[in-house]
Formats: structure tokens, C-alpha cells, sequence
């Protein structure tokens, strides 16, 4: 298990290094921060000025290294704008976003999977096709329009909640409507095929003629064999924590990383789009080890595989 | 004594009948074969009697078992009886343990349900069930799962679940088709070895008469949804006066004697939606009048002892000796 772990860390670091370098080029590759910053008309002197002093001029490898430095320094520059150590920019955010998206996690862990169980163990039933139709709706609506929906009607219409902005409680309900909505139908769809699988295996028909009974059967035998897919539906979710919000923080006006991001990337400011995509990498590469190990905790066949892999 | 006692138990699937009427009695310590092909309704009899089956399966008929009725007594019925009185394994055995629990705790459970056992006393018995159906080194392979046992294992595991509950009855569906050879005669030998300690009833299933020979008593042959012939072991091994049971004997190879061409039964199983009209192994029997097309025999008790549907039997006086069948 050890082992197992480490194997995991390792191509973890490593998977972080890779999504780091593809972001450096690509940042290098999508135009001048200099001009964007400074503007077109600027004068030559003033953006050859710039330049130099974030070291626009050096070659393109002496930059990569000191990137890379930085990175394994956790220090990532100060912003382009406001001259703040750019990874503090990014932490402090951080707060803002989890308060909207760790509530809309337990929305969607709490009402996705007893919905899709409950569905799979009632099949055919009105309740099963009701989950299956509002699954499919909550899924298919882009969270945009779910969100523009959502405030024509409760905050326009009806009045009930504001639109935007993170005075109180009450700003955050409908940012975490929006976000889960999408993630509940997934689960709830996700959790009933797992188990109408599972509940077709023999090993129920086994159980069953053991003389378990139908409640055992479904807690202790059927669920645990369900829940590796749902784990990794979570798994994916948990990953998007931090980067999740984008869309949402935007149409809300939530100061969270999403919005920051925005900001960022239409003002070409590297050191903080630099460590914001470092968090996020940081963020699902550490999900997925999560999800792995659970893996292992969860069917000893897939721990045999990846001990000896 | 009879243990079990299955009265024109009728299986139809989405409306489509798939068991016509069984009547079959199991009485105390006997072993019964229950033979046929694949579909021929041998493994849905015993999965409608426990309540197996999928919820779209309607079933009718009584099938009583100490005093109840278990086609209408519904789900506390059935789990009393599951496993305490009748238990049942199945074909395939490495898909039919849980894969994600350990197998001592699969055996803890049967034990815990049936005999109050718990804890310690659980873990001693579960020990002593493996040791007794023969997987080595038992008190350490309790806590290991069930991917890390072959299939003849597996089965080992499951005729130790199975015996946990006591049971007076076990249903054994095909135990031993999923495994090679060897592993079936050892299996075979490990039923009929538990079965003479125990003294418990056993239901054989199978499509393997050479198995069915080897273990049972009394064989009952199915074809298409219904019982065809029914006899003693000898009398039967001996004259199979069904077309079809002589069929199925005629298209086993032989070990002894002269080479002979296999004579396989032409065609194949009547599809359940639309079955002849009269004796459903008529199309694919030479021995078929015009009768046999209109009319369905009844299964009927015969002056040798057996029971036999049919118009045109196989004349006892053709039979030969078939002792080679006997593994």
C-alpha cells in the first residue's frame, strides 16, 4: 500500500510539471503582455522598458527555468497589475470559491446518489422515470442559462434572493443552486445504472438465497460494489473545487479564483494565471490520488492491480 | 418425508410461459436429477421456488416446504427458508461470491443468520466448514477474497456457505459445468461425500448425464417448460423410453466397446413464444404421428414405476445396457 501510494505521488508531481510547462508555452504563445498591459499606442521605450523588467527579453529557456524554479519555490512573482506576490493573490481567493462550490458538493453527493438508488431499487417506476427525466434536464442545461434562469426567476421575478454580489447567506443560494443542479443529475444517473448493474450480478441472486434479507442485500451487498463509479464521478467533482465556478462567479459577481482567472487571462497576466493553473493542477491531480487509493479501500481486485502495476 | 412438495408451479416471463405445470416431490436425504438443455426451464423451477427470479417472472402454483406455501408466502417466507432450510449454488462459481467482501465474512453471514453465530464463534465455525469442504490452510484463506481462490474453490466456498444454514435441501444448479474436468469429478465427489454425513436432500442440475448418473437417485428429464420422463436412476439408465431422454443418451460418447457414430437430435429447443401446438420434442422426434402434432401427452405413471409423456415410447425390448454412462 506503501508503494502504492508513492507510485502515485510521484506520477502525481510529475503530471503537475507537465500541465505547468504546457501552460508556460502556451502563455508565451498568446500574445504580448507588454502590449496588452500598456495598450497599443504606447510608446516603444515604455514597453521595451517593461519588458526588460519582467524579463521579456531573456531567451525563452533562461525563462522556462526560472519558472520552473519558481514553481518548485512555490514562488510565482508578483502580479503584472497590482505588484502582490501573485500566489497570495490566488490563496486569498480561495475561501470565496470553496463557500460556493463545497456546499453545492454536498447538495450533490446528498441528493444525487439516494435519487439514482432509489430509481435503480424502484425500476419502471414514475419515481424512476421522474429521476431519469429531471437527471437529464439538470445535466443538459449549461450552467450559464441554468444560472440566467435561476435569476429571472428568484431574484427579478419573485425577489427572493439577490442576483450577485457576497454580502450574506443569501447571495450564495443561488451560485449554489446553479452549480450543483448539473452534478445531481450526473450522480443521480450515475448511481442508478451502477447499481441496476450490480443488482443484476449473481452474487446478489447469492446472497439472496443465503437468506439475507432485501435491505442487507442492498446496504452490504449491492452498494459497496456500486459505489467505484461513483467514486469517480466524486472524484472528478473534487478535482473541480477550486476551478469549477468560472461561469458561475462571473454571472454572480463572486470574488472568487474563476473570476480572478478571467481577469487575468484577458490581461495577460502571466505570474498570476501561472499560479492559478497551478492550483488547479495541484487541485485534481490530488483528487485523482484520492480517488485511487479509494479505489483500493473499496475493491481488493483493483488494489491487487495496482500494487502490482 | 417429503421435504418439498412443488405442485403446477407455472413461470411466465412478460406473458410468455416458460414452465407449463411442474409437479415434482423431494422427499428427506434423496438426490434428484433434473435434467435437459439449456432453457429447458430445469434451473427456473427451483430459482421460482426461492423467490430468485427477476420481479417481471410471474409465477403460480404452490411449492410447500414446513408448513408453507413459498410462491405466496412472500419475502419473510422465503428468507426464513433461504438458506436454512434449502440452500442453493449455482453455475458460475467465481461470479457468484461477492467480490468486494472477504469469503469468511460471506460464510460469517449464512452463520449469523441461520445459527445466531457470531464474532468468534462465527470465525471458528467458518474455519471448520472450509477445512470440511476441503480449501487447505483454511483459518488463513478466510480473509482473503474471493479472486484469490480458482473456480473449483470458489464452489468449495459455496457448498461451505451453503452448508452454514444446515440446510435439509440443497439445489445444486450446475455446479460443475463452469470448471474443467478434474475439478468437476472432485466437486462431484465433495457433494455426494457432504451429502452422506449430513444427510441432507439434494436437487441435481444439470445437462451432464454422466454427473447426473454419477450422483443422483431419481432423475426427472425437462424439455421445453415441462417434465417428459421420470424414473429410478437403474430403471432409467437402463431404458429410456422418451424420445427425447434416448436422444440425449444417444448423443454421449461412449469409453468402452467399438467405435459408434453420435447420433445428435436434430434441430433445436422450441422457441417459449411459439411452441407446437401438440408434444413440443415432436418436430425433432422420429418416432412423431400426426398425434403427437395435435395432441400433448400427459405425464403419466407407467407399470415399471416411472412416469412418461408420451404417445409412441421407446419399446423397452430394443434397450440395451448403457452401464458405460455410469463415470
Amino acid at each position: 500500500m506503501i508503494s502504492f501510494v508513492l507510485i502515485r505521488l510521484l506520477r502525481a508531481v510529475l503530471t503537475v510539471l507537465l500541465v505547468m510547462t504546457f501552460a508556460f508555452f502556451v502563455l508565451r504563445l498568446s500574445g504580448d503582455p507588454a502590449l496588452i498591459m500598456l495598450g497599443p499606442d504606447a510608446p516603444t521605450e515604455a514597453v521595451a522598458a517593461f519588458r526588460a523588467a519582467w524579463g521579456l527579453d531573456d531567451p525563452l529557456w533562461r525563462q522556462y527555468l526560472s519558472y520552473l524554479h519558481g514553481i518548485v519555490t512555490l514562488d510565482f512573482g508578483v502580479s503584472m497589475r497590482d505588484r502582490s506576490p501573485a500566489l497570495d493573490l490566488v490563496l486569498e481567493r480561495i475561501p470565496a470559491t470553496l463557500a460556493l462550490t463545497i456546499p453545492a458538493l454536498i447538495l450533490k453527493v446528498a441528493i444525487g446518489i439516494p435519487a439514482g438508488v432509489y430509481a435503480a431499487l424502484h425500476r419502471q417506476s414514475i419515481a424512476d422515470r421522474g429521476v431519469i427525466l429531471l437527471s437529464v434536464m439538470g445535466f443538459t442545461l449549461p450552467s450559464f442559462v441554468l444560472g440566467l434562469l435561476l435569476v429571472l426567476v428568484f431574484a427579478v421575478q419573485l425577489g427572493w434572493f439577490p442576483s450577485g454580489g457576497q454580502d450574506s447567506w443569501r447571495h450564495a443560494v443561488l451560485p449554489v443552486l446553479t452549480l450543483s443542479i448539473g452534478g445531481i443529475g450526473i450522480l443521480a444517473r450515475f448511481s442508478r445504472s451502477a447499481m441496476i448493474e450490480v443488482l443484476g450480478q449473481p452474487y446478489i441472486r447469492t446472497a439472496l438465497a443465503k437468506g439475507v434479507s432485501w435491505r442487507d442485500v442492498v446496504w452490504k451487498h449491492a452498494l459497496p460494489n456500486a459505489s467505484v463509479p461513483i467514486v469517480t464521478i466524486i472524484g472528478f467533482m473534487i478535482g473541480s473545487l477550486v476551478a469549477g465556478a468560472v461561469v458561475v462567479e462571473s454571472i454572480f459577481s463572486w470574488p472568487g479564483v474563476g473570476r480572478l482567472l478571467i481577469v487575468s487571462v484577458a490581461n495577460r497576466d502571466l505570474a498570476v494565471v501561472q499560479a492559478i493553473l497551478m492550483v488547479i493542477a495541484a487541485t485534481m491531480v490530488l483528487a485523482n490520488l484520492c480517488v485511487d487509493i479509494a479505489y483500493g479501500l473499496l475493491d481488493p481486485r483493483l488494489r491487487a492491480r495496482t500494487t502490482a502495476a | 418425508m417429503t421435504l418439498v412438495r412443488i405442485r403446477d408451479l407455472r413461470v411466465a416471463f412478460d406473458g410468455v410461459p416458460v414452465l407449463h405445470g411442474i409437479n415434482l416431490d423431494i422427499s428427506a436425504g434423496e438426490t434428484v436429477g433434473l435434467v435437459g438443455e439449456s432453457g429447458c426451464g430445469k434451473s427456473v423451477t427451483w430459482l421460482a421456488a426461492l423467490g430468485l427470479l427477476p420481479a417481471k417472472a410471474r409465477i403460480t402454483g404452490t411449492v410447500e416446504t414446513a408448513g408453507s406455501d413459498l410462491v405466496s408466502g412472500g419475502r419473510s417466507v422465503l428468507e426464513t427458508i433461504r438458506g436454512g432450510r434449502i440452500a442453493m449454488i449455482f453455475q458460475d462459481p467465481s461470479s457468484a461470491l461477492n467480490p468486494v467482501r472477504r469469503v469468511g465474512q460471506q460464510i460469517a453471514e449464512a452463520l449469523r443468520l441461520h445459527r445466531g453465530l457470531r464474532g468468534a464463534a462465527a470465525r471458528a465455525e467458518a474455519i471448520s466448514l472450509l477445512d470440511r469442504v476441503g480449501i487447505p490452510d483454511a483459518a488463513r484463506r478466510l480473509d482473503l477474497y474471493p479472486h484469490e481462490f480458482s473456480g473449483g474453490q470458489c464452489q468449495r466456498v459455496m457448498i461451505a456457505m451453503a452448508l452454514a444454514g444446515q440446510p435439509d435441501l440443497l439445489i445444486a444448479d450446475e455446479p460443475t459445468t463452469a470448471l474443467d474436468a478434474t475439478i468437476q469429478a472432485q466437486i462431484l465427489a465433495l457433494l455426494t461425500e457432504v451429502q452422506r454425513e449430513t444427510g441432507m436432500a439434494m436437487v441435481f442440475i444439470s445437462h451432464d448425464l454422466g454427473a447426473v448418473g454419477a450422483v443422483c437417485d431419481r432423475v426427472a428429464v425437462m424439455y421445453a417448460g415441462r417434465i417428459v420422463e421420470e424414473a429410478r436412476r437403474e430403471p432409467l439408465f437402463a431404458a429410456p423410453r422418451h424420445p427425447y431422454t434416448r436422444g440425449l443418451f444417444d448423443a454421449i460418447p461412449r469409453l468402452d466397446g467399438p467405435r459408434s457414430r453420435l447420433v445428435p437430435i436434430p434441430g433445436t429447443v422450441p422457441d417459449p413464444k411459439n411452441t407446437p401446438a401438440g408434444c413440443a420434442f415432436s418436430p425433432r422426434c422420429a418416432r412423431a404421428t400426426s398425434l403427437c402434432a395435435s395432441e400433448r401427452p400427459t405425464l403419466l405413471p407407467q407399470s415399471d414405476g416411472r412416469a412418461l409423456a408420451c404417445f409412441h415410447p421407446v419399446p423397452a425390448a430394443t434397450l440395451v445396457s448403457r452401464e458405460g454412462v455410469f463415470a
